[in-house]
């Protein structure tokens, strides 16, 4: 390849952590870029302030290149960048077989790349990332993609490396997400734009086909006779062709499915009503009887391929499928000899040695060999406090190292790690939707059981019953008749109405919930979360949460110098618990200076203050330096350990408290549904639990998954349909196994590849009105499907006594499509205001709010929240 | 009256024209993405208007396209 490059490098904004000056100025002014609040004015540019160096320097950045346009187009719409781009961070991008598999294009001159960052959601973001190429030299033309959040941006090769490109993109706040499925064969595009393709034929066959078709009905043919009945019927025969052909093909392979597998959806009816349109009209035009319904079969394939596209455009913005390829990283740093280099997760080989650096994922399964590993398994036991490895322990992957960089020997390869064997055991799979018996069904997602499918199953019999009735009736009355009532009656029963109930009102549910943090994975988990009647908590992180806890300081009562020290150490750090504890104390006297400041994340923090080496952190870190720690008798709360000039003083100790309206939810979820508490921590806090369920739920601790699988089978056994609500992965099997799974997650990161629905932690509260809003969507679908079968009798009706003509049919089939869709919309609004889930205002893009919907990055969340505890 | 018999042939003729047009443009991918757009719609005006001295000709042509 090229080797070498012109000097040509994107001016790095200089985010270099500046020496904190501690002459503070308590002010609430809010930062000029992200819109955080400052902590204090130290950082200023004229009358300006930032909450940190990052977002000053982005600033400048763009002030001097002319784009503060930025700040007037969403007022504070920066990303916060709190940490430095880590040199080499993507050297790995430069790898040939990794960049080739990642790049859209590549000649010699210009390179396109298309990265994923989920930090894009406003208008000012577009408009920043496409104006990229008047920051940095090099990048030409830029394209967001904003539903899919991703931005195709198109550089010179020869100034410009890959990693560079993305190296300055994370500088400015917009790191792209890099993620192992990317490695593999992109879908094709091809198959979104199908769709389009099929709605645009029938929608310009159904136009220019009612337009003779109006012309007939309006008497044309008074005006000279037969002979433009006979041109209009064949050329709505010309027309309808490619319609039947092309854009019903979909039914066609639903029907070939169906009979195959002898399975019923409600495609089958569909196919069945424009088989007997398009032969009742071929044979009424070839005969010159008539001119035929084409009108109406185009207008039903047209409506019907329009649902679809709504349904698409739903999962478009919402898609959430995952495995376990989606929730790795793109590298690992290993470690040859003396060398470190970035490999792609595919080139892993046991017997690796890999480099783990504070804040990345164990790709695999592995020993470790030297380091202190302080790991956060989260995600794979649900334990919120990281445990602390020795040498030689083995570690899993999935696990988060919190602390400085470890060596870790890989074991197993990533494939075959314990976190993918748990994703992947076939006890663990639910049957895709819509796949695993084949249904075609798949290009619209729908289950095999979903409401609009079991009805399908009552239709179509129904119709084709009613159908032979008034064939036998007519046989008896007046034999020409029969073809007629028969087909008539095919024709009119217009499954069209009732296909499109379903999808339009849950998918107006879904994005209704959507909108307000609540993500559903597809519009039919709206029908499972309507008949729920268990419902089973994970405690950790569900019920409670880190923020609103106690804080109380075991030991001797700190004197007022010995607060102001400790509340100095505190002001240099991000991690949670300093800044808790921060703010418990008295903030109106000056801190003092601090000095020689370090921190070493996840263990603890030290420095001098006036004179006093002040240490604080983990009960392990200060006895490695010699200090010894008292045994800490409550085992369940966290505790910060501070120690003064090596001498042990005392403890904070952090307890977790319910969050705010954990009690509520109980109360109001305990009169429709059987409840549970399954947890896997220690039994420290069961007499606060059980207080708080009551007598009749069930509280357990110390359960394993598999523990909490069984439990749910039980369920299952007294035919309950039972809803989990967990937050790590060690739920997953319980979330598989459940009916639905409810994933609860701090900020919409969206880890949980076995849950059906994904809420926002400050969401728990509002579970009851989730599951009032699912009974009343259902409810309108229900009535939305009445609607449709009154028309439906009403033409039915007309057409087994031999009076249905085209303009009947033409009339009846739009009107009643109309009828439903409105409904079905309107009614889902109207559930969302009764049921009080609608309370909360649309928080879709506004600039103060952090939240990102599912999809973002882990090193994104940390950016935001500083280090994990 | 008859006139129509030649007209209705050739306004389908123009339609599908139409048509054709919109199949290219499918397949080119300009129905890709349908929510963007609507969103650089209005970041642009203003962009346009306030460094209207900064930016060259040519970039004031490719801003209006």
């Amino acid at each position: 390849m090229r080797e070498t490059y012109t000097e040509t490098v994107c001016p790095e904004p200089d985010a270099s952590v500046r020496e904190p000056d501690c002459v503070a100025v308590e002010g609430a002014a809010a930062c000029f870029h992200c819109g955080t609040p400052c902590p204090d004015g130290k950082w200023r540019s004229e009358t300006k302030s930032f909450c940190c160096g990052g977002c000053l320097a982005v600033y400048e950045l763009l002030a001097e290149n002319g784009l503060a346009d930025f700040y007037r187009l969403d007022g504070a719409a920066g990303v916060r960048v709190s940490q430095p781009v880590a040199p080499g961070r993507f050297a790995y991008l430069d790898d040939e077989a990794v960049r080739r598999r990642l790049v859209d294009f590549e000649d010699d001159r210009i390179t396109r790349v298309t990265f994923r960052i989920p930090a894009i959601y406003c208008a000012a973001c577009i408009w920043l990332l496409e104006n990229l190429f008047r920051l940095c030299p090099g990048i030409g033309p830029a394209r967001v993609h904003f539903s899919r959040k991703e931005v195709s941006i198109e550089f010179e090769n020869r100034a410009l490396k890959l990693s560079q490109v993305a190296e300055f993109l994370s500088s400015i706040g917009y790191e792209p997400e890099l993620r192992f499925s990317d490695l593999r064969e992109k879908p094709a595009a091809f198959e979104r734009r199908r769709l389009w393709l099929r709605v645009g034929v029938a929608g310009f066959a159904f136009g220019n086909i009612m337009l003779f078709s109006i012309a007939l009905y309006a008497g044309l043919d008074a005006f000279s006779g037969p002979r433009f009945e006979t041109l209009f019927g064949f050329m709505s025969m010309i027309l309808a062709v490619p319609v039947i052909v092309y854009s019903g093909s979909g039914y066609w392979r639903a029907v070939w499915i169906a009979v195959r597998r002898r399975i019923l959806t409600m495609d089958v009816p569909v196919a069945i009503g424009i088989a007997a349109i398009a032969g009742r009209s071929g044979y009424e035009i070839l005969s010159g009887t008539g001119h035929g319904y084409f009108d109406s079969l185009t207008g039903l394939v047209f409506f019907l391929l329009c649902g679809r596209l709504f349904q698409q455009k739903t999962y478009d913005r919402l898609s959430f499928d995952r495995d376990y390829t989606s929730f790795f990283p793109l590298s690992a740093r290993r470690r040859d000899g003396a060398e470190e280099t970035a490999v792609a997760l595919s080139e892993l080989k046991v017997g690796d040695r890999l480099v783990i650096r504070h804040g990345e994922l164990i790709p695999a399964d592995g020993r470790l060999i030297g380091g202190a590993a302080c790991i956060d398994y989260s995600f794979v036991t649900g334990e919120s406090v990281p445990v602390e490895e020795n040498a030689g322990d083995y570690l899993f992957a999935g696990g988060r190292q919190m602390g400085g960089a470890i060596e870790v020997e890989t074991v197993k390869p990533v494939a075959q790690s314990y976190l993918t064997s748990l994703w992947n055991q076939d006890a663990f799979r639910k049957g895709r939707r819509g796949e695993a018996d084949g249904s075609a069904n798949c290009d619209s997602g729908e289950s095999f059981n979903s409401l609009t499918n079991r009805f399908a199953r009552l239709f179509t019999p129904a119709i084709l019953g009613v159908a032979t009735a008034a064939a036998l009736f007519w046989w008896i009355q007046d034999p020409s008749r029969v073809l007629n009532a028969f087909t008539a009656v095919l024709i009119v029963a217009c499954p069209c109405a009732l296909a499109l109930a379903a999808p339009f009102t849950l998918g107006t549910a879904q994005r209704l919930l959507a909108e307000r943090r609540i993500y559903l994975k597809h519009p039919d988990c709206i029908e499972t979360l309507a008949r729920v009647d268990a419902v089973v908590f994970d405690k950790t992180g569900t019920l409670t949460g880190a923020e609103a806890g106690e804080i109380r300081f075991e030991g001797a009562p700190l004197t007022g110098d010995e607060e102001r020290w400790i509340r100095s150490m505190t002001r240099h750090s991000i991690h949670p618990a300093a800044v808790r504890i921060g703010k418990t104390l008295d903030d109106r006297r000056d801190p003092g200076n601090v000095a020689s400041f370090l921190e070493t994340p996840g263990q603890g923090m030290e420095g001098r203050v006036a004179g006093t080496a002040v240490w604080m952190g983990s009960a392990r870190w200060l006895g490695a330096r010699g200090v010894s720690v008292p045994e800490n008798g409550n085992g369940l709360s966290s505790a910060v350990h501070v120690a003064f000039n090596g001498v042990y003083r005392g403890a904070y100790t952090l307890q977790t408290s319910l969050r705010p309206g954990a009690g509520a939810l109980v109360a109001d979820l305990a009169k429709t549904c059987e409840l549970a508490l399954l947890s896997g921590d220690r039994p420290g806090d069961s007499a606060r639990f059980r207080d708080l369920f009551g007598a009749a739920a069930s509280v357990r601790f110390d359960q394993s998954p598999l523990d909490k699988m069984e439990f749910i089978k039980g369920l299952h056994q007294s035919g309950r349909t039972v809803a989990m609500v967990g937050d790590g992965l060690n739920d997953a099997g319980a979330l598989r196994q459940s009916d639905i799974g409810l994933a609860v997650t701090e900020n919409a990161a969206a880890f949980s590849p076995a849950s059906d629905v994904i809420l926002e932690a400050s969401r728990v509260g509002r579970l009851a009105d989730l599951l009032d809003f699912s009974k009343r969507a259902i409810r309108v679908v229900r009535w939305s499907i009445v609607i449709s079968l009154l028309y439906n009798v009403v033409g039915v009706g007309i057409a087994a006594a031999g009076l249905l003509s085209p303009v009947v049919c033409a009339i009846l089939m739009p009107l009643s499509s109309v009828t439903v869709v409105g409904f079905g919309c309107g009614g889902a609004a109207w559930a969302g205001r009764r049921s009080g889930i609608a309370a909360d205002p649309a928080t879709a893009n506004t600039a103060a709010r952090r939240r990102v919907e599912p999809g973002m990055t882990a090193t994104h969340r940390e950016t935001e929240e500083g280090v994990k505890s | 009256m008859s006139v129509i018999l030649i007209l209705i042939p050739l306004s389908i003729l123009i339609a599908a024209c139409f048509l054709a047009a919109f199949i290219w443009a499918v397949r080119s991918g300009q129905y890709d993405d349908t929510d963007t757009p609507s969103m650089r719609l209005l970041v642009e005006d203003q962009a346009a208007e306030r460094t209207s001295e900064t930016t060259s000709m040519h970039d004031d042509k490719s801003n209006q396209r």
